[in-house]
């Protein structure tokens, strides 16, 4: 028992040692982006520009949403990230009034954060259906889907819950539809080409508009937006690197719709990386030097696990070491018990994005954050199991441990937890399962893992991508139960494997 | 060797224990013997501390019984329940040797003690290395004894020890356990519901009843002369379905 605990210590030192010489880079400068690809593109941009000067500069891409992106900046845990005009009035300084560019400048600077000109282009969101339906139903403007209640439409999630998104454009057109479903961006034009919607929300520079040969719904009431393209970086920056910021201005003005729509194309649908096409657009553009370092599949995939092993091997070593005594405590204690057992089994019911979102200001972007998160998420069945295991002993060997004399500590040492052994070793695989599938999800805070292949293979609709990261992960999460399955041996005593003869 | 005077305890609204003066002679049986839910069990529970009285005092060897000094205590007598209550996780010897590692005996002290409680239980040596679940229920009830003997305690409290092994192996572990008794000449205390388990290990029985002391004293005087017409009724019953052999 004590060796399991020191062992478990022991690789939390370890993990802990490697986990803080990740994060600790010496990077000067850090861009983020979404994790959509025209964010990615820019962000990429960005990383090129700024670092044009000798300064240093790395790009934290994918990040999950707007509120991780704007979280992240405030926190400082980026520098610079590609937003637009729209998102930032209507989602980030709601409620403010920003209806000039000047006073919307003077909002953000309130904040801190200071925002570029615009880069030329205007990404607004507009209602996409196939030309065969626009054609068969009559369908111009979104006031046509009045007619249609039994359209089923498929929006991104983050549309489904903005302040300019489907709320909204609802009420305003008056729409009837009631199918109407949240899915991920780049599955939505899937889920049209298929049938399976008649209509879903699109970015006017995605380059899914042409190659699907999409028909955009005009927005006769004018409901959304303009979403002209900026850059938003920390005031702070200006101090800490003049010459970056400058570098950005350059930028200002430079990419229109179609050379935007054309570098998402290139991306989506050519299949070139994000960094190859970001620095031909700098080279030729802004006349700087600039090498997409293109990383091997194997450098790729060790750079996965080992993020993702971070991930697990702390969360889950800190979960285990943490919920063990946790379970105890209510075994020992009913009323505690059931507090314990209760505000464990809510904190398992918080959306993960909520969770991660909500830990940014604490502790930025990054590791820290997911490791938190999926600790949180290990304790329940940890704990459950330890509970349900020190309860489940025969009253009767209990009584005998007490009757022979062994002080309550030394009962708990010597029989009951070799005798709950078993249940809670079941609940720690049971988490450890969890925990290995959940991290991928740290990749939505830029935590790495294998979330990020998946993550970027769903956006650029490339199965090889999505298979880089989720065969590891379950092979990872076998090998994390069959780890469980020895050390269950070692530790669940052999007296409990048998039959009993009589 | 124990005192129980104005002794009560009641579970909720159900009273187990109504104020009882109970004394136990040192050196010799008593058997505690009544109906399922007289009480007897309770008596043996907080004649060790496992459970506390709401009222009264229980001192062991002059020494009050409270949780303080209950866990210390324990270790000067030994406790056989029904089922044995052995460590399902540990081997026969580690569960008889427990309590003596525990407190630092040495390792040959151990062996010692280990060999004669052996040789007084008749326990076959090559079936210390086994787990209770590899042994038979009358084995078990040996390794319990053995277990509650290792310390080498001054009393002996055994809750219902036979209850729950078949007739044949019962009979023949009772007449072992009194030849044991005899042999250690211990404090013991045995709880049954069995009338003539009772006269097979001592002539000072106490009858119980909701609580309270009915009558004590030796088999043939509960016979003879029943205080009540409970005692006459539960003697009776027993009484009917077989014939102890020594009457």
């Amino acid at each position: 028992m004590k060796n399991i605990f020191v062992a478990l210590a022991l690789l939390l030192a370890t993990s802990g040692v490697t986990a803080f010489s990740l994060t600790a880079s010496a990077q000067d400068i850090t861009v983020g982006s979404k994790k959509f690809t025209e964010s990615v593109i820019l962000g990429e941009i960005l990383k090129f520009a700024v670092s044009g000067d000798g300064v240093a500069a790395n790009h934290r891409r994918d990040l999950g949403g707007t509120r991780v992106l704007w979280s992240a900046l405030l926190k400082g845990d980026i520098d610079i990230y590609p937003e637009y005009t729209g998102t930032i009035r209507q989602e980030l300084l709601k409620g403010t009034d920003t209806h000039t560019l000047p006073l919307l400048r003077a909002a953000l600077a309130k904040q801190g954060i200071r925002m570029s000109a615009p880069l030329g282009f205007n990404n607004t969101y507009a209602i996409g259906v196939k030309k065969e339906t626009a054609a068969r139903y009559g369908l111009t403007k979104i006031s046509d889907l009045r007619r249609y209640a039994e359209f089923s439409l498929g929006f991104s999630n983050e549309f489904l819950d903005r302040g300019d998104g489907w709320p909204s454009l609802q009420t305003t057109y008056r729409l009837p539809q009631r199918d109407v479903r949240g899915l991920d961006h780049d599955l939505a034009y899937r889920g049209l080409e298929s049938g399976a919607i008649d209509g879903i929300d699109v970015y006017t520079t995605d380059a899914e508009i042409a190659y699907y040969d999409l028909f955009l719904l005009e927005d006769d009431q004018r409901h959304f937006p303009t979403y002209d393209a900026v850059i938003l970086y920390r005031a702070d920056l200006a101090d800490r690197a003049p010459k970056a910021v400058a570098s950005l201005t350059r930028l200002e003005g430079t990419i229109d719709e179609v050379r935007m729509s054309a570098m998402n194309g290139a991306v989506k649908l050519d299949k070139r990386a994000e960094a190859v096409i970001a620095a031909e657009f700098v080279i030729s553009r802004l006349q700087i030097s600039a090498t997409a370092i293109e990383i091997g599949f194997a450098a790729r995939l060790w750079k996965s696990t080992r993020d993702h092993l971070v991930l697990v091997l702390i969360s889950l070593g800190a979960a285990i070491l943490f919920a063990v005594p946790l379970g105890i405590l209510a075994a020992g204690h009913a009323r505690l018990g059931q507090l314990i057992l209760g505000i464990v089994g809510i904190v398992q019911t918080i959306p993960s994005l909520a969770l991660f979102v909500f830990m940014i200001p604490l502790l930025g972007i990054g590791g820290p954050p997911a490791i938190v998160a999926l600790f949180l998420y290990s304790l329940l069945p940890i704990v459950r199991n330890t509970h349900a295991g020190l309860r489940g002993i025969d009253p009767g060997i209990l009584e005998s441990a007490a009757a022979i004399g062994l002080e309550p500590r030394a009962s708990l040492r010597i029989v009951e937890l070799p005798l709950a052994m078993r249940s809670i070793m079941a609940g720690i695989k049971t988490s450890a399962v969890i925990n290995v599938g959940t991290a991928t999800l740290g990749a939505l805070i830029g935590a790495g893992g294998y979330g990020q292949p998946i993550l970027t293979g769903i956006r650029l609709d490339n199965t090889a991508l999505i298979l880089e990261g989720a065969i590891p992960a379950a092979i990872l999460a076998l090998a994390v139960q069959g780890m469980f399955e020895l050390a269950e041996r070692a530790v669940v005593p052999r007296g409990l494997r048998l039959k009993s003869v009589g | 060797m124990f005192n129980l005077s104005d002794i009560s305890k009641s579970f909720g609204r159900l009273r187990a224990v109504a104020p009882t003066d109970l004394h136990i002679s040192a050196g010799r049986t008593t058997v505690l013997i009544g109906p399922s839910g007289c009480g007897k069990s309770t008596l043996l529970r907080l004649m060790n501390g496992l459970i506390a009285p709401d009222t009264g005092r229980i001192t062991f060897d002059g020494e009050d019984v409270t949780a303080a000094t209950a866990p210390s205590l324990r270790r000067r007598m030994g406790y056989v329940i029904q089922q044995g209550g052995l460590f399902p996780h540990l081997t026969t010897r580690q569960n008889i040797t427990l309590m003596a590692r525990h407190t630092g005996w040495a390792a040959a002290d151990i062996e010692t003690r280990l060999q004669s409680l052996t040789d007084l239980t008749r326990f076959p040596r090559d079936a210390l290395a086994r787990y209770p679940a590899e042994l038979s229920g009358g084995q078990r009830q040996r390794v319990s004894l053995m277990r509650a003997l290792m310390l080498d305690p001054d009393a002996l409290l055994l809750d219902e020890p036979l209850g729950a092994l078949d007739p044949m192996v019962r009979y023949e572990l009772q007449t072992e356990l009194a030849e044991i008794f005899r042999t250690l000449g211990k404090t013991v205390v045995l709880v049954t519901h069995d009338l003539f388990e009772a006269a097979h290990f001592s002539k000072d029985i106490v009858l119980l009843r909701d609580g309270a002391v009915e009558q004590r004293t030796s088999m043939q005087m509960l016979l003879a002369e029943p205080a009540s017409p409970f005692v006459e009724k539960f003697v009776g019953a027993q009484r009917g379905l077989t014939q102890a052999p020594e009457l």
